[in-house]
């Protein structure tokens, strides 16, 4: 954070140095979706113990980096992801990575929450069984729900199913089951859009307490709420000059500076709510 | 609000209430009328129809008929345990074959290779398969096995039925894998999953009460079918034998209605009823299978 001060050679220098703190760093050159060019030339870095916020308008390919940083787009027909995101000092689109460990170790927790239909204790537990994880079960699962604020709430119904609860339990039982297995990342895409204000108020509490063990990655369309919560932000516009809509990051700054003194006029416009 | 005129005297309200007369009303009550017959009509056929077997095959119906063989020309009494026992075995024999390879075709269309030239090509025959006249898939059976082996069999009579249960099992598995939501496939491949693993532990799970509805409706169907088994079992009087001709309550219903003794016929207006109310039964096991566990 202290490196930004200052002039913009010694900056450089610093955010060399920075380099350290860097868990992942993700250098996305072009993505497609078919022959669309849905994202150019965005590099976002994600520090270690920090929030990581992705704002910008719709369409803008915030979701689309995030889901690209664990390989969750492979998913999707057409994809194709060209640049690198340095994890661990590989390069996870490197051919010999398979995507599935990447996301064995990059968690993630959705915009809708998706707990599975099975009960909570369960829901917790499957990324452990998934990973043969052979200890104290029930230990990890009371810790991970307790890191997920959600223990006292459910310490007496862990036998029912995850969807019986209700919409914000739901996504922190998510969170839950994406921290059980203790990765290093943990990307969540736009994790309160379904929630209403008091469940939104709960998760945002988390995941200022849950940086404390991971880094976060959290893509919101409400930049109040990445103002609230992030360490630094990334803001993305839509280029729609040659026809198509394609997304880019403008800048990415600590939170504080981009939305007290954005450097570009675009940031500016976005901050003061002339398009969104 | 002025001069003593009331709200309603200065404002034209519009008219709220109810104008039965008017021709949309009149229109809208016709409508209605014709649709709520129709679908009184559409009952008319299957309550007739049980109304009937109750009332000529009701009088029949006791234990006797569970435990005894078919009675010869002039006997007295008798029943159809062996028919039973057929369709019961002969429809086990079409589900084991069906159920594992309608579902493992349903995972490949569903997921694995949705878009692909053979799920496409797979799909189509499967929509025309279900439309197949049934005595097609006995002829055919006829020929490959019956043919083949040299003797009419309960294995051929499986065979037979099983053709005719596999599209079905695999259109409504496919179905049922389908409507499991995006949200909590992702969910599975975000947490790392393979898509085995995401199959096994998060996809088929949810799926199940959806397949298992499909198996037993077309268990219900496979039981009823008579034409296939004409090719395949023929029939017996005899208790079961997996390796040669083999009873069955459709084909018992078949032989004995055309009759000239009055108990055959009288027995097989109870097969009826016995056939009528387990096909009945089990369409009722799978709607209520089926309503469980929705998403």
């Amino acid at each position: 954070m202290k490196s930004t001060q200052g002039d913009t050679g010694a900056s450089a220098l610093k955010s060399e140095a920075m380099d350290v703190d860097v868990v992942l760093d993700c250098h996305a050159e072009q993505i497609f979706y078919g022959d669309f060019l849905a994202v150019r030339n965005s590099k976002i870095p994600i520090r270690k113990n920090t929030i990581t916020g992705l704002i910008g308008p719709s369409g803008c390919g915030k979701s689309t980096v995030l889901k690209s940083i664990n390989r969750m787009n492979d998913l999707i027909r057409g994809f194709r992801f060209e640049g690198k995101v340095h994890f661990h000092g590989m390069n996870i689109y490197d051919r010999k990575v398979d995507p599935v460990s990447v996301r064995r170790n990059i968690g993630m927790v959705f915009q809708q929450p998706n707990p599975f239909s099975m009960s909570i204790y369960e829901n917790v537990a499957f990324g452990l069984r998934l990973n043969h994880f052979k200890g104290d079960m029930d230990a990890k699962v009371e810790k991970a729900l307790q890191r997920a604020a959600l223990w006292d709430e459910v310490k007496n119904k862990l036998k029912n199913n995850g969807l019986s609860l209700s919409g914000g339990q739901q996504q922190r039982l998510c969170i839950a089951r994406a921290i059980a297995t203790e990765p290093q990342v943990l990307l969540m895409d736009e994790p309160c859009s379904a929630l209403d204000p008091i469940a939104t108020r709960q998760i945002e509490e988390l995941m200022i307490e849950l940086k404390k063990r991971f880094s976060v990655a959290i893509v919101t369309h409400n930049m109040h709420q990445a103002a609230r919560v992030a360490d630094h932000t990334a803001f993305f516009s839509v280029d729609i000059t040659k026809g198509g809509r394609t997304g880019y990051l403008v800048e990415m700054q600590p939170t504080i500076k981009l939305f007290e003194n954005p450097q570009e006029n675009l940031t500016k416009e976005y901050l003061r709510g002339d398009f969104s | 609000m002025s001069y003593g005129k009331t709200v309603d005297e200065q404002l034209q309200l519009p008219r709220l209430e109810r104008q039965p007369f008017e021709p949309r009303a009149l229109k809208s009550i016709i409508l209605s009328t014709i649709t709520v017959s129709a679908a009184v009509i559409a009952c008319i056929p299957l309550f007739s129809v049980l109304i009937m077997l109750f009332y000529r095959g009701g009088k029949r119906l006791s234990l006797e008929l569970f435990y005894t063989l078919p009675p010869t020309a002039f006997e007295i009494g008798g029943g159809f345990a062996n028919a039973i026992l057929g369709t019961i075995f002969m429809v086990g024999i079409a589900a084991c074959i069906s159920v594992p390879f309608g579902i493992l075709a349903a995972i490949y269309l569903a997921e694995l290779g949705h878009y692909s030239k053979l799920a496409q090509v797979a799909r189509i025959s499967a929509k025309t398969m279900t439309g197949l006249p049934s005595i097609l898939a006995g002829v055919f059976t006829y020929a490959a096995v019956v043919l083949i082996t040299g003797s009419y069999s309960a294995w051929a009579g499986g065979i037979a039925l099983s053709l005719l249960m596999i599209p079905v099992v695999m259109l409504t598995a496919e179905e049922a894998i389908k409507m499991v939501p995006r949200s909590m496939k992702e969910a599975a491949y975000g947490m790392g999953c393979t898509p085995t693993q995401a199959m096994w532990k998060v996809i088929l799970p949810v799926a199940m009460p959806g397949i298992i509805t499909g198996v037993i409706l077309a268990v219900a169907r496979a039981a009823g079918e008579t034409a296939p088994l004409l090719f395949t079992a023929l029939f017996s009087e005899y208790w079961l034998n997996p390796t040669g001709p083999t009873a069955s309550l459709a084909v018992l219903i078949y032989n004995y209605s055309g009759m000239p003794f009055e108990n055959q016929i009288e027995i097989a207006w109870a097969a009826s009823l016995v056939l009528v109310l387990m096909v009945f039964i089990l369409n009722i096991i799978g709607r209520v299978l089926g309503r469980g566990n929705r998403i």
